[in-house]
Protein backbone atom coordinates (compact mmCIF):
# COMPACT_ATOMS: atom_id res chain seq x y z
CA UNK A 1 0.00 0.00 0.00
CA UNK A 2 1.24 3.51 -0.81
CA UNK A 3 2.20 5.34 2.39
CA UNK A 4 0.06 8.33 3.28
CA UNK A 5 3.24 10.37 3.71
CA UNK A 6 6.74 9.56 2.57
CA UNK A 7 9.50 11.96 3.62
CA UNK A 8 13.04 11.15 2.51
CA UNK A 9 16.25 13.02 3.28
CA UNK A 10 14.55 16.39 3.71
CA UNK A 11 16.76 19.32 4.67
CA UNK A 12 15.85 22.97 5.00
CA UNK A 13 17.97 25.86 6.15
CA UNK A 14 16.81 29.40 7.00
CA UNK A 15 20.00 31.47 6.91
CA UNK A 16 22.06 30.21 9.88
CA UNK A 17 19.28 27.96 11.22
CA UNK A 18 19.21 24.35 10.06
CA UNK A 19 15.45 23.82 10.48
CA UNK A 20 15.46 20.29 9.01
CA UNK A 21 18.67 18.30 8.99
CA UNK A 22 17.77 15.18 7.02
CA UNK A 23 14.33 13.92 7.97
CA UNK A 24 13.18 10.44 6.91
CA UNK A 25 9.67 9.38 7.83
CA UNK A 26 6.81 7.27 6.53
CA UNK A 27 3.24 7.44 7.74
CA UNK A 28 1.00 4.51 6.88
CA UNK A 29 -2.51 5.11 5.53
CA UNK A 30 -5.10 5.15 8.31
CA UNK A 31 -2.59 5.93 11.06
CA UNK A 32 -3.08 8.44 13.85
CA UNK A 33 0.48 9.74 13.92
CA UNK A 34 2.06 12.15 16.38
CA UNK A 35 4.85 14.54 15.58
CA UNK A 36 6.34 15.88 18.80
CA UNK A 37 9.24 18.08 19.65
CA UNK A 38 10.20 21.24 21.51
CA UNK A 39 9.70 24.67 19.97
CA UNK A 40 12.04 25.14 17.03
CA UNK A 41 12.47 21.39 16.47
CA UNK A 42 11.27 21.68 12.86
CA UNK A 43 7.70 20.36 13.14
CA UNK A 44 6.04 23.31 11.45
CA UNK A 45 8.78 23.54 8.80
CA UNK A 46 8.19 19.87 8.00
CA UNK A 47 4.44 20.43 7.75
CA UNK A 48 4.99 23.55 5.64
CA UNK A 49 7.21 21.54 3.31
CA UNK A 50 4.50 18.89 2.96
CA UNK A 51 1.90 21.55 2.24
CA UNK A 52 4.02 23.42 -0.31
CA UNK A 53 4.36 26.49 1.93
CA UNK A 54 8.11 25.91 2.21
CA UNK A 55 10.51 24.38 -0.29
CA UNK A 56 13.06 21.90 1.01
CA UNK A 57 16.72 22.39 0.07
CA UNK A 58 17.02 18.68 -0.61
CA UNK A 59 15.03 15.47 -0.26
CA UNK A 60 11.56 14.49 -1.36
CA UNK A 61 8.11 14.59 0.18
CA UNK A 62 5.11 12.66 -1.07
CA UNK A 63 1.46 12.71 -0.05
CA UNK A 64 -0.40 9.54 -1.06
CA UNK A 65 2.38 8.84 -3.52
CA UNK A 66 2.31 12.30 -5.12
CA UNK A 67 5.45 14.44 -5.00
CA UNK A 68 4.58 17.76 -3.35
CA UNK A 69 6.50 19.76 -5.96
CA UNK A 70 6.36 17.81 -9.24
CA UNK A 71 2.78 16.62 -8.74
CA UNK A 72 1.63 19.38 -6.43
CA UNK A 73 -2.01 19.44 -7.54
CA UNK A 74 -2.63 15.79 -6.65
CA UNK A 75 -0.55 16.11 -3.46
CA UNK A 76 -2.49 19.16 -2.26
CA UNK A 77 -5.84 17.57 -3.09
CA UNK A 78 -4.86 14.69 -0.83
CA UNK A 79 -3.82 16.91 2.07
CA UNK A 80 -5.80 19.01 4.55
CA UNK A 81 -3.78 21.27 6.83
CA UNK A 82 -4.98 23.01 9.96
CA UNK A 83 -2.41 25.77 10.44
CA UNK A 84 -0.98 26.63 13.81
CA UNK A 85 -1.73 30.36 13.61
CA UNK A 86 -5.31 31.47 14.22
CA UNK A 87 -5.81 33.04 10.79
CA UNK A 88 -9.07 33.99 9.09
CA UNK A 89 -10.40 36.17 6.29
CA UNK A 90 -12.38 39.03 7.84
CA UNK A 91 -14.39 39.69 4.68
CA UNK A 92 -16.46 36.51 4.76
CA UNK A 93 -18.93 34.52 6.82
CA UNK A 94 -18.12 30.96 7.90
CA UNK A 95 -20.26 29.45 5.13
CA UNK A 96 -18.92 31.79 2.44
CA UNK A 97 -15.40 30.96 3.50
CA UNK A 98 -16.07 27.20 3.34
CA UNK A 99 -17.72 27.51 -0.09
CA UNK A 100 -14.74 29.53 -1.34
CA UNK A 101 -12.32 26.99 0.10
CA UNK A 102 -14.28 24.18 -1.62
CA UNK A 103 -13.99 26.04 -4.92
CA UNK A 104 -10.23 26.40 -4.50
CA UNK A 105 -10.11 22.60 -4.43
CA UNK A 106 -12.31 22.31 -7.51
CA UNK A 107 -15.52 21.40 -5.69
CA UNK A 108 -18.84 23.10 -6.45
CA UNK A 109 -22.14 22.58 -4.63
CA UNK A 110 -20.47 21.27 -1.48
CA UNK A 111 -23.15 22.44 0.95
CA UNK A 112 -24.19 18.97 2.17
CA UNK A 113 -20.65 18.18 3.32
CA UNK A 114 -20.17 21.73 4.65
CA UNK A 115 -23.35 21.32 6.75
CA UNK A 116 -22.06 18.01 8.10
CA UNK A 117 -18.68 19.48 9.06
CA UNK A 118 -20.36 22.47 10.70
CA UNK A 119 -22.63 20.14 12.66
CA UNK A 120 -19.75 17.99 13.91
CA UNK A 121 -17.72 21.03 14.87
CA UNK A 122 -20.70 22.65 16.60
CA UNK A 123 -20.62 25.62 14.25
CA UNK A 124 -24.05 25.26 12.57
CA UNK A 125 -25.41 28.24 14.48
CA UNK A 126 -22.48 30.37 13.32
CA UNK A 127 -22.62 29.51 9.60
CA UNK A 128 -23.85 32.99 8.68
CA UNK A 129 -21.62 34.86 11.14
CA UNK A 130 -18.63 36.84 9.94
CA UNK A 131 -15.34 35.21 10.88
CA UNK A 132 -14.41 38.29 12.93
CA UNK A 133 -17.36 37.68 15.25
CA UNK A 134 -16.24 34.19 16.31
CA UNK A 135 -14.48 33.43 19.59
CA UNK A 136 -10.93 32.03 19.51
CA UNK A 137 -12.16 28.46 19.97
CA UNK A 138 -14.72 28.86 17.19
CA UNK A 139 -12.10 30.30 14.85
CA UNK A 140 -9.91 27.30 15.61
CA UNK A 141 -12.77 24.94 14.73
CA UNK A 142 -13.49 26.94 11.57
CA UNK A 143 -9.86 26.34 10.57
CA UNK A 144 -10.42 22.62 11.05
CA UNK A 145 -13.55 22.88 8.90
CA UNK A 146 -11.58 24.64 6.16
CA UNK A 147 -9.01 21.85 6.10
CA UNK A 148 -11.76 19.26 5.63
CA UNK A 149 -13.91 20.79 2.87
CA UNK A 150 -12.25 18.69 0.16
CA UNK A 151 -12.38 15.45 2.20
CA UNK A 152 -8.62 14.93 2.13
CA UNK A 153 -7.37 11.40 2.90
CA UNK A 154 -4.51 12.90 4.94
CA UNK A 155 -5.17 15.55 7.57
CA UNK A 156 -2.37 17.43 9.33
CA UNK A 157 -3.22 19.30 12.49
CA UNK A 158 -0.54 21.68 13.69
CA UNK A 159 -1.28 22.28 17.38
CA UNK A 160 -5.06 22.36 16.84
CA UNK A 161 -6.04 22.59 20.50
CA UNK A 162 -3.89 25.55 21.50
CA UNK A 163 -6.23 27.99 23.24
CA UNK A 164 -9.28 25.71 23.03
CA UNK A 165 -11.16 25.02 26.27
CA UNK A 166 -11.46 21.48 27.67
CA UNK A 167 -15.03 20.81 26.52
CA UNK A 168 -14.40 21.97 22.97
CA UNK A 169 -11.12 20.08 22.90
CA UNK A 170 -12.94 16.84 23.74
CA UNK A 171 -15.52 17.53 21.02
CA UNK A 172 -12.77 18.22 18.52
CA UNK A 173 -10.93 15.02 19.34
CA UNK A 174 -14.13 13.01 19.12
CA UNK A 175 -14.63 14.31 15.59
CA UNK A 176 -11.00 13.77 14.59
CA UNK A 177 -11.13 10.21 16.00
CA UNK A 178 -14.25 9.58 13.91
CA UNK A 179 -12.44 10.85 10.80
CA UNK A 180 -9.56 8.49 11.61
CA UNK A 181 -11.99 5.57 12.07
CA UNK A 182 -13.50 6.46 8.68
CA UNK A 183 -10.07 5.89 7.13
CA UNK A 184 -8.46 9.35 7.17
CA UNK A 185 -4.79 9.46 8.10
CA UNK A 186 -4.20 11.96 10.88
CA UNK A 187 -0.88 13.64 11.64
CA UNK A 188 -0.88 15.67 14.83
CA UNK A 189 1.60 18.03 16.39
CA UNK A 190 0.86 19.15 19.91
CA UNK A 191 2.51 20.30 23.09
CA UNK A 192 -0.18 18.50 25.11
CA UNK A 193 1.69 15.21 25.49
CA UNK A 194 -1.22 13.43 27.15
CA UNK A 195 -3.25 14.11 23.97
CA UNK A 196 -0.57 12.53 21.83
CA UNK A 197 -0.36 9.57 24.19
CA UNK A 198 -4.08 8.87 24.17
CA UNK A 199 -4.68 9.52 20.44
CA UNK A 200 -1.60 8.51 18.48
CA UNK A 201 -0.72 4.96 17.53
CA UNK A 202 2.77 5.97 16.52
CA UNK A 203 4.92 8.93 17.43
CA UNK A 204 7.99 10.60 15.96
CA UNK A 205 10.02 13.03 18.04
CA UNK A 206 11.99 15.78 16.42
CA UNK A 207 14.88 17.71 17.88
CA UNK A 208 16.99 20.28 16.04
CA UNK A 209 15.58 19.18 12.70
CA UNK A 210 16.21 15.44 13.18
CA UNK A 211 13.99 12.51 14.07
CA UNK A 212 15.38 11.33 17.40
CA UNK A 213 12.68 8.73 18.16
CA UNK A 214 10.14 6.88 16.06
CA UNK A 215 8.05 4.04 17.42
CA UNK A 216 4.59 3.00 18.51
CA UNK A 217 3.27 4.87 21.51
CA UNK A 218 3.20 1.64 23.54
CA UNK A 219 6.83 0.84 22.73
CA UNK A 220 7.99 4.34 23.57
CA UNK A 221 6.24 4.19 26.92
CA UNK A 222 7.72 0.77 27.63
CA UNK A 223 11.24 1.78 26.65
CA UNK A 224 11.48 5.24 28.10
CA UNK A 225 8.97 5.53 30.94
CA UNK A 226 8.44 3.75 34.22
CA UNK A 227 5.88 3.71 36.99
CA UNK A 228 6.81 6.28 39.58
CA UNK A 229 6.60 6.55 43.32
CA UNK A 230 6.45 10.17 44.34
CA UNK A 231 7.41 10.69 47.97
CA UNK A 232 7.34 13.65 50.28
CA UNK A 233 9.89 13.16 53.09
CA UNK A 234 10.24 14.78 56.49
CA UNK A 235 13.91 15.49 55.68
CA UNK A 236 16.21 14.93 52.68
CA UNK A 237 17.77 11.51 52.56
CA UNK A 238 20.73 9.96 50.73
CA UNK A 239 19.83 6.61 49.19
CA UNK A 240 22.60 4.01 48.83
CA UNK A 241 22.92 1.68 45.78
CA UNK A 242 21.03 -0.15 44.38
CA UNK A 243 18.15 2.18 45.38
CA UNK A 244 19.96 5.27 44.17
CA UNK A 245 19.72 3.89 40.61
CA UNK A 246 15.91 4.16 40.94
CA UNK A 247 15.92 7.91 41.52
CA UNK A 248 14.03 9.70 38.73
CA UNK A 249 14.30 13.09 40.40
CA UNK A 250 15.17 14.49 43.81
CA UNK A 251 14.61 18.06 44.94
CA UNK A 252 14.91 18.79 48.66
CA UNK A 253 12.40 16.65 50.49
CA UNK A 254 10.64 15.54 47.27
CA UNK A 255 11.86 12.26 45.88
CA UNK A 256 10.61 10.43 42.79
CA UNK A 257 11.60 6.79 42.34
CA UNK A 258 11.00 4.66 39.25
CA UNK A 259 9.91 1.02 39.21
CA UNK A 260 8.69 -1.54 36.66
CA UNK A 261 6.31 -3.72 38.69
CA UNK A 262 4.07 -2.96 41.64
CA UNK A 263 5.84 -5.78 43.53
CA UNK A 264 8.93 -3.55 43.64
CA UNK A 265 7.19 -0.90 45.77
CA UNK A 266 7.59 -2.76 49.09
CA UNK A 267 11.29 -3.31 48.37
CA UNK A 268 11.81 0.40 47.62
CA UNK A 269 9.98 1.50 50.77
CA UNK A 270 12.06 -0.92 52.85
CA UNK A 271 15.28 0.51 51.36
CA UNK A 272 14.09 4.03 52.10
CA UNK A 273 13.29 3.17 55.71
CA UNK A 274 16.72 1.54 56.09
CA UNK A 275 18.29 4.79 54.87
CA UNK A 276 16.43 6.72 57.54
CA UNK A 277 13.77 8.27 55.32
CA UNK A 278 10.50 9.32 56.95
CA UNK A 279 7.55 9.51 54.53
CA UNK A 280 4.94 12.23 55.01
CA UNK A 281 3.07 11.80 51.69
CA UNK A 282 3.10 9.36 48.81
CA UNK A 283 1.58 8.99 45.30
CA UNK A 284 1.89 6.45 42.50
CA UNK A 285 2.24 7.50 38.87
CA UNK A 286 1.83 5.53 35.64
CA UNK A 287 4.32 5.73 32.74
CA UNK A 288 3.46 8.76 30.61
CA UNK A 289 4.56 10.51 27.45
CA UNK A 290 6.05 13.40 29.37
CA UNK A 291 8.68 11.07 30.86
CA UNK A 292 9.33 9.66 27.40
CA UNK A 293 9.64 13.12 25.92
CA UNK A 294 11.93 14.47 28.62
CA UNK A 295 14.02 11.30 28.57
CA UNK A 296 14.52 11.32 24.81
CA UNK A 297 15.18 15.05 24.60
CA UNK A 298 17.78 14.82 27.40
CA UNK A 299 19.45 11.81 25.74
CA UNK A 300 19.90 13.72 22.49
CA UNK B 1 -9.84 25.87 -13.58
CA UNK B 2 -12.41 25.84 -10.77
CA UNK B 3 -9.73 27.04 -8.34
CA UNK B 4 -8.91 29.98 -10.59
CA UNK B 5 -12.59 30.89 -11.03
CA UNK B 6 -13.16 30.73 -7.28
CA UNK B 7 -10.13 32.89 -6.52
CA UNK B 8 -11.30 35.42 -9.10
CA UNK B 9 -14.80 35.37 -7.59
CA UNK B 10 -13.37 35.76 -4.08
CA UNK B 11 -11.21 38.71 -5.12
CA UNK B 12 -14.20 40.43 -6.74
CA UNK B 13 -16.45 39.68 -3.76
CA UNK B 14 -13.77 41.08 -1.45
CA UNK B 15 -13.79 44.55 -3.03
CA UNK B 16 -17.53 44.50 -3.71
CA UNK B 17 -18.30 43.89 -0.03
CA UNK B 18 -16.56 47.14 0.83
CA UNK B 19 -17.84 49.02 -2.22
CA UNK B 20 -18.11 52.35 -0.42
CA UNK B 21 -14.37 52.31 0.09
CA UNK B 22 -13.28 50.54 -3.09
CA UNK B 23 -15.68 51.93 -5.74
CA UNK B 24 -17.72 54.90 -4.54
CA UNK B 25 -14.86 56.75 -2.82
CA UNK B 26 -12.61 56.84 -5.90
CA UNK B 27 -15.60 57.91 -8.01
CA UNK B 28 -16.29 60.80 -5.63
CA UNK B 29 -12.62 61.83 -5.63
CA UNK B 30 -12.51 61.89 -9.43
CA UNK B 31 -15.73 63.88 -9.66
CA UNK B 32 -14.36 66.45 -7.21
CA UNK B 33 -11.28 66.83 -9.44
CA UNK B 34 -13.63 67.28 -12.41
CA UNK B 35 -15.76 69.91 -10.71
CA UNK B 36 -12.85 71.94 -9.34
CA UNK B 37 -10.45 71.82 -12.30
CA UNK B 38 -13.31 72.04 -14.80
CA UNK B 39 -14.74 75.10 -13.09
CA UNK B 40 -11.39 76.87 -12.80
CA UNK B 41 -9.91 76.06 -16.22
CA UNK B 42 -12.93 75.57 -18.53
CA UNK B 43 -12.68 79.05 -20.06
CA UNK B 44 -8.88 79.28 -20.02
CA UNK B 45 -7.62 76.07 -21.60
CA UNK B 46 -8.59 74.30 -24.80
CA UNK B 47 -6.23 71.35 -25.24
CA UNK B 48 -7.60 70.19 -28.62
CA UNK B 49 -9.55 72.25 -31.18
CA UNK B 50 -13.27 71.82 -30.63
CA UNK B 51 -12.83 69.94 -27.33
CA UNK B 52 -13.71 71.76 -24.10
CA UNK B 53 -11.37 71.41 -21.11
CA UNK B 54 -13.99 69.58 -19.04
CA UNK B 55 -14.62 67.09 -21.85
CA UNK B 56 -10.83 66.66 -22.23
CA UNK B 57 -10.51 66.07 -18.50
CA UNK B 58 -13.15 63.32 -18.23
CA UNK B 59 -11.32 60.49 -20.09
CA UNK B 60 -8.12 61.32 -18.21
CA UNK B 61 -9.88 61.08 -14.86
CA UNK B 62 -11.65 57.87 -15.89
CA UNK B 63 -8.36 56.24 -16.90
CA UNK B 64 -6.53 57.56 -13.83
CA UNK B 65 -9.25 56.01 -11.67
CA UNK B 66 -9.03 52.71 -13.57
CA UNK B 67 -5.25 52.58 -13.11
CA UNK B 68 -5.08 53.62 -9.47
CA UNK B 69 -7.82 51.20 -8.43
CA UNK B 70 -6.44 48.30 -10.41
CA UNK B 71 -3.18 48.80 -8.51
CA UNK B 72 -4.95 49.24 -5.18
CA UNK B 73 -6.97 46.06 -5.58
CA UNK B 74 -4.25 43.47 -6.03
CA UNK B 75 -1.73 45.21 -3.78
CA UNK B 76 -4.07 45.75 -0.83
CA UNK B 77 -5.60 42.28 -1.07
CA UNK B 78 -2.19 40.61 -1.06
CA UNK B 79 -0.65 42.63 1.73
CA UNK B 80 -3.73 42.22 3.93
CA UNK B 81 -3.66 38.47 3.34
CA UNK B 82 0.06 38.32 4.07
CA UNK B 83 -0.14 40.38 7.25
CA UNK B 84 -3.21 38.63 8.64
CA UNK B 85 -1.78 35.27 7.54
CA UNK B 86 -4.83 34.13 5.60
CA UNK B 87 -2.74 33.97 2.41
CA UNK B 88 -2.26 30.29 3.37
CA UNK B 89 -5.84 29.62 2.28
CA UNK B 90 -4.79 30.48 -1.28
CA UNK B 91 -1.37 28.81 -1.07
CA UNK B 92 -2.55 25.43 0.28
CA UNK B 93 -5.00 24.53 -2.53
CA UNK B 94 -3.97 23.13 -5.93
CA UNK B 95 -3.91 26.53 -7.65
CA UNK B 96 -1.01 27.12 -10.05
CA UNK B 97 1.01 30.31 -9.90
CA UNK B 98 -0.32 31.27 -13.35
CA UNK B 99 -3.91 30.90 -12.11
CA UNK B 100 -3.00 32.86 -8.98
CA UNK B 101 -1.59 35.67 -11.12
CA UNK B 102 -4.49 35.71 -13.58
CA UNK B 103 -7.14 35.78 -10.83
CA UNK B 104 -5.55 38.73 -8.99
CA UNK B 105 -4.94 40.73 -12.18
CA UNK B 106 -8.37 40.13 -13.72
CA UNK B 107 -10.07 41.08 -10.44
CA UNK B 108 -7.97 44.26 -10.43
CA UNK B 109 -9.03 45.10 -13.98
CA UNK B 110 -12.67 44.50 -13.06
CA UNK B 111 -12.43 46.83 -10.07
CA UNK B 112 -10.70 49.41 -12.25
CA UNK B 113 -13.52 49.12 -14.79
CA UNK B 114 -16.21 49.38 -12.08
CA UNK B 115 -14.62 52.58 -10.78
CA UNK B 116 -13.96 53.96 -14.27
CA UNK B 117 -17.55 53.36 -15.40
CA UNK B 118 -18.73 55.07 -12.22
CA UNK B 119 -16.61 58.17 -12.94
CA UNK B 120 -17.77 58.21 -16.56
CA UNK B 121 -21.46 57.97 -15.68
CA UNK B 122 -21.28 60.67 -13.00
CA UNK B 123 -19.28 62.93 -15.37
CA UNK B 124 -21.72 62.73 -18.27
CA UNK B 125 -23.97 65.60 -17.08
CA UNK B 126 -20.91 67.90 -16.92
CA UNK B 127 -19.37 67.31 -20.35
CA UNK B 128 -20.40 66.50 -23.87
CA UNK B 129 -18.46 63.39 -24.82
CA UNK B 130 -18.24 61.42 -28.02
CA UNK B 131 -16.89 57.90 -28.38
CA UNK B 132 -14.91 58.13 -31.61
CA UNK B 133 -13.00 54.84 -31.36
CA UNK B 134 -14.50 52.58 -28.65
CA UNK B 135 -12.07 49.77 -29.53
CA UNK B 136 -9.17 51.90 -28.31
CA UNK B 137 -11.03 52.73 -25.11
CA UNK B 138 -11.42 49.03 -24.41
CA UNK B 139 -7.85 48.15 -25.45
CA UNK B 140 -6.25 50.75 -23.16
CA UNK B 141 -8.61 49.94 -20.29
CA UNK B 142 -7.65 46.28 -20.42
CA UNK B 143 -3.89 46.67 -21.00
CA UNK B 144 -3.55 49.63 -18.61
CA UNK B 145 -5.64 47.90 -15.93
CA UNK B 146 -3.66 44.67 -16.34
CA UNK B 147 -0.37 46.61 -16.17
CA UNK B 148 -1.35 48.26 -12.88
CA UNK B 149 -2.95 45.08 -11.54
CA UNK B 150 0.38 43.35 -12.18
CA UNK B 151 2.31 46.17 -10.54
CA UNK B 152 -0.05 45.76 -7.57
CA UNK B 153 0.78 42.04 -7.36
CA UNK B 154 4.50 42.89 -7.29
CA UNK B 155 4.02 45.59 -4.64
CA UNK B 156 1.70 43.41 -2.53
CA UNK B 157 4.17 40.54 -2.55
CA UNK B 158 7.26 42.71 -2.03
CA UNK B 159 5.92 44.90 0.78
CA UNK B 160 6.21 43.48 4.29
CA UNK B 161 4.16 46.22 5.92
CA UNK B 162 1.48 48.73 4.97
CA UNK B 163 4.00 51.56 5.21
CA UNK B 164 6.09 50.11 2.38
CA UNK B 165 3.03 49.67 0.22
CA UNK B 166 1.93 53.25 0.93
CA UNK B 167 5.38 54.42 -0.16
CA UNK B 168 5.05 52.46 -3.40
CA UNK B 169 1.62 53.99 -3.98
CA UNK B 170 2.40 57.58 -2.97
CA UNK B 171 5.91 57.95 -4.36
CA UNK B 172 5.55 55.97 -7.57
CA UNK B 173 1.99 55.32 -8.70
CA UNK B 174 0.47 58.65 -7.67
CA UNK B 175 3.13 60.95 -9.23
CA UNK B 176 3.30 58.90 -12.42
CA UNK B 177 -0.49 59.05 -12.86
CA UNK B 178 -0.81 62.72 -11.92
CA UNK B 179 2.05 63.68 -14.25
CA UNK B 180 0.79 61.61 -17.15
CA UNK B 181 -1.35 64.22 -18.87
CA UNK B 182 -4.60 63.64 -17.01
CA UNK B 183 -5.03 67.38 -16.46
CA UNK B 184 -3.15 68.75 -19.48
CA UNK B 185 -1.96 67.97 -22.97
CA UNK B 186 1.82 67.47 -22.98
CA UNK B 187 2.00 69.97 -25.87
CA UNK B 188 1.36 72.66 -23.26
CA UNK B 189 4.62 71.67 -21.51
CA UNK B 190 8.14 72.97 -22.24
CA UNK B 191 10.00 70.76 -24.72
CA UNK B 192 12.18 69.21 -22.00
CA UNK B 193 9.18 68.03 -19.95
CA UNK B 194 7.46 66.81 -23.10
CA UNK B 195 10.49 64.57 -23.61
CA UNK B 196 10.45 63.41 -19.99
CA UNK B 197 6.76 62.54 -20.30
CA UNK B 198 7.62 60.01 -23.00
CA UNK B 199 9.42 57.94 -20.35
CA UNK B 200 6.24 57.68 -18.32
CA UNK B 201 4.19 54.67 -19.44
CA UNK B 202 1.13 56.16 -17.75
CA UNK B 203 1.22 59.01 -20.26
CA UNK B 204 0.71 56.54 -23.13
CA UNK B 205 -2.20 54.86 -21.30
CA UNK B 206 -4.00 58.16 -20.72
CA UNK B 207 -3.23 59.55 -24.16
CA UNK B 208 -4.32 56.39 -25.98
CA UNK B 209 -7.46 56.07 -23.89
CA UNK B 210 -8.34 59.69 -24.64
CA UNK B 211 -7.85 59.01 -28.35
CA UNK B 212 -10.72 56.53 -28.11
CA UNK B 213 -13.04 59.39 -27.18
CA UNK B 214 -11.87 62.23 -29.41
CA UNK B 215 -9.93 60.59 -32.23
CA UNK B 216 -7.14 63.07 -31.34
CA UNK B 217 -4.05 62.45 -29.19
CA UNK B 218 -0.54 63.69 -28.48
CA UNK B 219 1.04 60.54 -29.97
CA UNK B 220 -0.29 57.81 -32.25
CA UNK B 221 -2.48 55.28 -30.40
CA UNK B 222 -0.49 52.51 -32.08
CA UNK B 223 2.68 53.81 -30.48
CA UNK B 224 0.90 54.09 -27.14
CA UNK B 225 -0.58 50.59 -27.22
CA UNK B 226 2.83 49.23 -28.24
CA UNK B 227 4.55 50.90 -25.27
CA UNK B 228 1.83 49.83 -22.82
CA UNK B 229 1.75 46.26 -24.15
CA UNK B 230 5.54 45.87 -23.94
CA UNK B 231 5.58 47.30 -20.39
CA UNK B 232 2.77 44.94 -19.40
CA UNK B 233 4.45 41.87 -20.89
CA UNK B 234 7.79 42.70 -19.18
CA UNK B 235 6.07 43.17 -15.82
CA UNK B 236 3.96 40.04 -16.29
CA UNK B 237 7.07 37.94 -16.98
CA UNK B 238 8.81 39.36 -13.88
CA UNK B 239 5.73 38.73 -11.74
CA UNK B 240 5.28 35.18 -13.00
CA UNK B 241 8.95 34.51 -12.22
CA UNK B 242 8.45 35.83 -8.69
CA UNK B 243 5.39 33.65 -8.20
CA UNK B 244 7.04 30.58 -9.71
CA UNK B 245 9.91 30.95 -7.23
CA UNK B 246 7.47 31.61 -4.40
CA UNK B 247 9.21 34.93 -3.64
CA UNK B 248 8.10 36.05 -0.14
CA UNK B 249 5.12 33.69 -0.33
CA UNK B 250 6.61 30.22 -0.03
CA UNK B 251 9.63 29.97 2.29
Amino acid sequence: MIPALRIAGVTKRFRSLQALAGVDLEVVQGEFFGLLGPNGAGKTTLISSLAGLARPDSGTLEVMGHDVIKDYRAARLALGVVPQELVFDPFFSVREMLRIQSGYFGIRNNDDWIDEILHHLDLTGKAGANMRMLSGGMKRRALVAQALVHRPPVIVLDEPTAGVDVELRHGLWQFIRKLNQDGHTIVLTTHYLEEAESLCGRIAMLKAGRVVALDTTANLLQRFATHTLKLQLAAPVSLPPPFSARIVSQAGTELVLGFDHYDDVGHLLAGLRAAGGEITDMALGKPDMEQVFVGIMNQN
Amino acid sequence: MEGFKTLLYKECLRFWKVGFQTVLSPVLTAVLYLLIFGHVLENHVQPYPGVSYTAFLVPGLVMMTVLQNAFANSSSSLIQSKITGNIVFVLLPPISYQEFYAAYVIASVLRGIACGVGVLLVSLPFASLSLAEPGWVLAFTLTGGAFLGTLGVIAGIWADKFDQLAAFQNFLIMPLTMLSGVFYSIHSLPVFWQGVSHFNPFFFMIDGFRYGFFGVSDVSPWTSIGVVAVCFVVLAVITLQMLARGYKLRA
